[in-house]
């Protein structure tokens, strides 16, 4: 099966090359061409799949002749968990961002046959080109070719790492790779567009949705790392400003202004230089991503060995950066823009300063995530910027951005009237103020200026937020009646993209409110109480009742017995626990090997809308260790045939020795160890409970955390609406071509200023010029419609 | 004043506030940043300085103190004297002997002492070079 493999990966780097070299062959538009070398791309993803599935299959059935599964799974390893250990390994994860890539790459030609055709051969040139790159790095480069085999086959596994064991870290590389993976496409249709001088709205309508999907897939991979860190790891926190945490914020950050910017494109054909920079940018920072991963360049939490392939990714990362500059400045006289910003009160102003913003965090993110190495170079000693470092920075960047996502909804494109403007924002201004006295006369809030000034502005953007639904809904009610309800659902699934914008920024706002208020009045200790003792944390008081134990094969747990109560009433009964695992394929072990071994924290949260109540216990095992030790020794000696400990040592003995004169019976001699080791390990642990041991308990009370990831959820919900397929595109209507789309996108935005003045937001004189402008614009691409 | 102007005022305000922000940027990650080093670096450093030390936790040299845990380091290639450290606050999941740590702290009388939460450990397992299994 392996060299069946090897040969389909072979045959996948083949089909990206020939692909890109037929897109070129065709590149004057040979419609013949074009179709070969999308069908061609259309093989490259069937070769993929099929390397991915006997990956799969080598995984699920033990199939340890292959390296990665010995290294990466073992007969025990839980069948879940076997299926998601391919990308806990280094060519696994190559795999699949090759394999995602040719998804990606398939349905991005898919939805473009019939347009394009002067970008696509040097788009499809582009995407193949990388997935030759990432097809060839496990065809070539030493160590991470995913059908290397073993010879001969070893009976058993390494296994999977314990604290990996999780189901959200089984589902967050994925998530990383198909965010990054997905940048890909609009940065390959940018270099289509720029070398092919179709530098119009065009190539970002139709990857648009790319940059989306990227987006939401890059923000749940980072959203499932925060409550994987939250609940699993032991500290209590979600965020670190680790390296490799940084290297997937970055760029989502830039990819978030993306998303943007292309609007302003879209709707006033300007900001075209910015957006190609920024469609790079992204690019890069996701390959920077993935190759920070590599490298062991930094110092970070997450083990990079230094591998293999860092430096190819480095200098795939050269190339793309050096080729797109040079690109873009050959090309600057196309990008001037069509247009200039009509007014400061504008969306597309707003638009620009969020750019800014969000440019501007992803520069302070970079310079402080590789400030080891520019120090280095300074000053010769590598030095590092903690989180509070960070925090400085970012804070008041993040309170602005919020601000600015309530401001950006409300206003129209191209001009906004004073007198209209005053009477969109009066509410949310209003809305704001009550907040802010609320916050003042009854919380704690004035502790933290910048937290009270978060929450003002978030207060600001939700209402306004509710305020643009309210208003859609009741002008859609005023025009075709019905019920309030009925309207709001109509005008937010014929403007999903508006409406599911809106969404998302109300998620963002509610997620920055959980960060800021769990950051700023997290109440955190440490406590050391004996059975039956309690403490006072955060007005709560904490009991630790009784300490508990659990043994299975795979690990021993040391637990505790938590009572919380606020106010003299119970609120929680939690159990915090420390599993201790014995490391596998080690061959007869001692008792003593499972504290060497991994141990994880499970944790017992009490998660509620107001506050959390975490806690992580870690018990006092000294005893317990003192007493592994004598049983080991007394298991050793039993094994060498002295009079050692245990009762069952005399059979042990006498088993060992039948052993040593027949080789047959070593097998049946050494289970018989193991299962008393197991039997002993379990009478020890035991033992714990009598210890009346002290454990020490983190405690932390953490106010408003569910929101954060209440809020990351709706965000994700407001980008699956805005994603959602409309109905413009019915089965078997006649082709789209790009005079269609052009002539589409006109109307729809004939349709948005309709919405917007019925809802208020232009008013009337202002929809009047709006109006005619655009239908002007709509004419004049109909005249071309007619005369091209 | 005249819109080309008004947009040359506006783009140097934005200039010099972006520059401003970097130069702020710039001197603040170099007198907050904490220096790194290696376990026989620090043997010899000056008491006081707070430093950000990586190295190798020594296999069984984990031991108990009270509240907190003492164990030694050594630099991550495994050679020169081991150093001994001590550290007060909750151990992260991954920290045992033999695995690759960030601490930051300071020297106390031939002492590495940490401060409290930051005590990072790596994460096994992923993508590492050896097979060392």
């Amino acid at each position: 099966m392996a060299s069946l493999g090897s040969v389909l990966l072979a045959g996948a780097f083949l089909a990206a090359v020939v692909a890109a070299a037929f897109a070129l062959i065709g590149r004057a538009g040979d419609r013949r061409w074009l179709d070969r070398s999308r069908r061609t791309v259309y093989l490259f993803f069937a070769l993929l799949t099929a390397c991915v599935a006997i990956v799969e299959v080598a995984f699920v059935t033990d199939d340890f002749s292959f390296h990665l599964v010995q290294q990466h799974s073992s007969i025990e390893t839980p069948s879940f968990y076997k299926f998601a250990a391919m990308w806990s390994s280094q060519e696994g994860s190559l795999l699949l961002w090759a394999w995602v890539l040719s998804i990606a790459a398939s349905a991005a030609l898919y939805a473009t046959r019939n347009r394009l055709r002067e970008v696509l051969p040097w788009a499809t040139a582009v995407m193949m080109g990388i997935g030759a790159f990432f097809t060839g790095l496990m065809l070539f480069a030493p160590d991470v070719n995913p059908f290397a085999t073993l010879s001969p086959v070893p009976a058993d596994g390494v296994g999977l790492n314990p604290l990996l064991q999780h189901p959200s870290m089984m589902i967050h590389p994925p998530m990383l790779y198909s965010g990054y993976v997905a940048t890909t496409i609009p940065f390959a249709f940018a270099i289509g567009a720029l070398v092919s001088r179709r530098l119009n709205a065009e190539w970002i309508r139709s990857t648009r949705r790319f940059a989306l999907i990227g987006w939401a897939f890059l923000g749940l991979g980072l959203l499932l790392g925060a409550r994987w860190s939250y609940t699993e790891l032991g500290w209590g926190g979600y965020w670190a400003w680790d390296p490799v945490e940084n290297a997937a914020l970055m760029p989502w950050l830039l990819n978030t202004a993306f998303l943007h910017s292309i609007m302003v494109q879209e709707k006033r054909g300007m900001l075209k230089v910015w957006n190609v920079c920024l469609v790079v940018g992204t690019f890069s920072l996701a390959l920077l991503g993935t190759f920070l991963v590599r490298s062991g360049v930094l110092q970070s939490i997450h083990a990079f060995g230094d591998s293999t392939v860092g430096p190819y990714i480095l200098g795939l990362i050269a190339v793309v950066m050096i080729g797109s500059a040079a690109l873009i400045v050959s090309r600057l006289d196309d990008l001037r823009s069509e247009k200039r910003i009509d007014s400061l009160i504008s969306r597309e102003a707003v638009f620009l300063v969020n750019n800014l913003l969000l440019v501007g965090l992803t520069a302070i993110v970079f310079w402080g995530t590789f400030f080891p190495l520019i120090s280095e170079l300074f000053t010769g000693e590598k030095a590092s910027l903690a989180a509070p470092w960070f925090d400085r920075y970012t804070t008041p960047l993040a309170i602005l951005l919020v601000l600015f996502t309530g401001i950006g909804p409300l206003l129209a494109w191209r001009r906004v009237s004073w007198a209209s403007a005053k009477r969109i924002f009066v509410v949310p201004l209003a809305a704001a103020a009550v907040v802010a006295v609320a916050l003042l006369l009854f919380t704690d809030a004035a502790e933290s200026l910048w937290a009270l000034a978060l929450f003002v502005f978030a207060a600001f953007a939700l209402v306004g937020l509710g305020q643009e639904f309210w208003k859609g809904a009741a002008a859609r009610q005023r025009l075709s009646g019905g019920s309030f309800l009925g309207a709001l659902v109509a005008v937010v699934s014929r403007n999903r993209r508006r409406y599911g914008g809106y969404i998302v920024h109300a998620g963002i706002a509610v997620l920055l409110i959980g960060i800021a208020a769990s950051s700023s009045f997290q109440t955190n200790r440490d406590v050391t109480l004996r059975p039956g003792e309690s403490a006072v944390v955060g007005g709560r008081t904490v009991t630790y009742l009784r300490p508990t134990v659990a043994v299975d094969a795979q690990k021993l747990t040391f637990g505790g017995d938590v009572r919380v109560e606020e106010d003299g009433k119970q609120t929680a009964l939690l159990h915090p626990s420390r599993d201790y695992f014995r490391p596998t394929g080690m061959g007869l072990g001692t008792i003593g090997s499972f504290f060497a071994g991994e141990a994880t924290s499970e944790v017992g949260l009490d998660a509620g809308f107001t506050a959390d109540f975490w806690t992580a216990m870690q018990p006092n095992l000294t005893a317990v260790q003192r007493r592994v030790r004598a049983a080991d020794k007394g298991f050793a000696a039993c094994v060498r045939g002295e009079p050692g400990t245990p009762e069952e040592c005399k059979a042990v003995a006498a088993l060992m020795r039948a052993a040593a004169a027949d080789p047959r019976l070593e097998a049946t001699a050494l289970e018989q160890i193991s299962r008393l080791q197991d039997a002993t390990a379990r009478r020890i642990a035991r033992t714990y409970l009598a210890d009346d041991a002290p454990a020490t308990f983190r405690v932390i009370v953490d106010p408003l955390v569910t929101w954060m990831w209440v809020g990351g959820l709706i965000a994700l919900a407001g980008a699956l609406i805005a994603l959602w397929p409309g109905r413009g595109r019915r089965r078997g209507s006649p082709v789209r071509t790009e005079a269609d789309a052009l002539k589409e996108a006109k109307y729809r935005e004939i349709r948005d200023a309709e919405l917007d003045h019925a809802a208020g937001k232009l008013s009337d004189e202002d929809y009047a010029i709006l109006d005619a402008e655009l239908r002007k614009e709509a004419v004049e691409i109909l005249d071309e419609v007619k005369s091209g | 004043m005249d819109p080309q102007r008004k947009r040359q005022v506006r783009l140097v305000v934005a200039l010099s506030v972006a520059v401003l922000l970097s130069v702020a940027l710039i001197y603040t990650s170099f007198t907050a940043s904490t220096q790194a080093k290696e376990p026989t670096e620090l043997l010899t450093a000056a008491p006081g300085t707070s430093y950000e030390m990586t190295g190798r936790v020594v296999p069984d040299s984990v031991e108990r103190q009270g509240s907190g845990i003492s164990f030694e380091v050594e630099d991550r290639d495994g050679e020169g004297r081991s150093l001994p450290v001590t550290y007060t606050g909750t151990v992260p999941d991954p920290f045992r002997g033999g695995r690759e740590i960030i601490l930051t702290g300071a020297m106390q009388g031939g002492t590495f002492v940490g401060e409290p939460d930051t005590l990072v450990t790596k994460c096994p397992s992923k993508f590492t070079t050896k097979d060392d299994g």
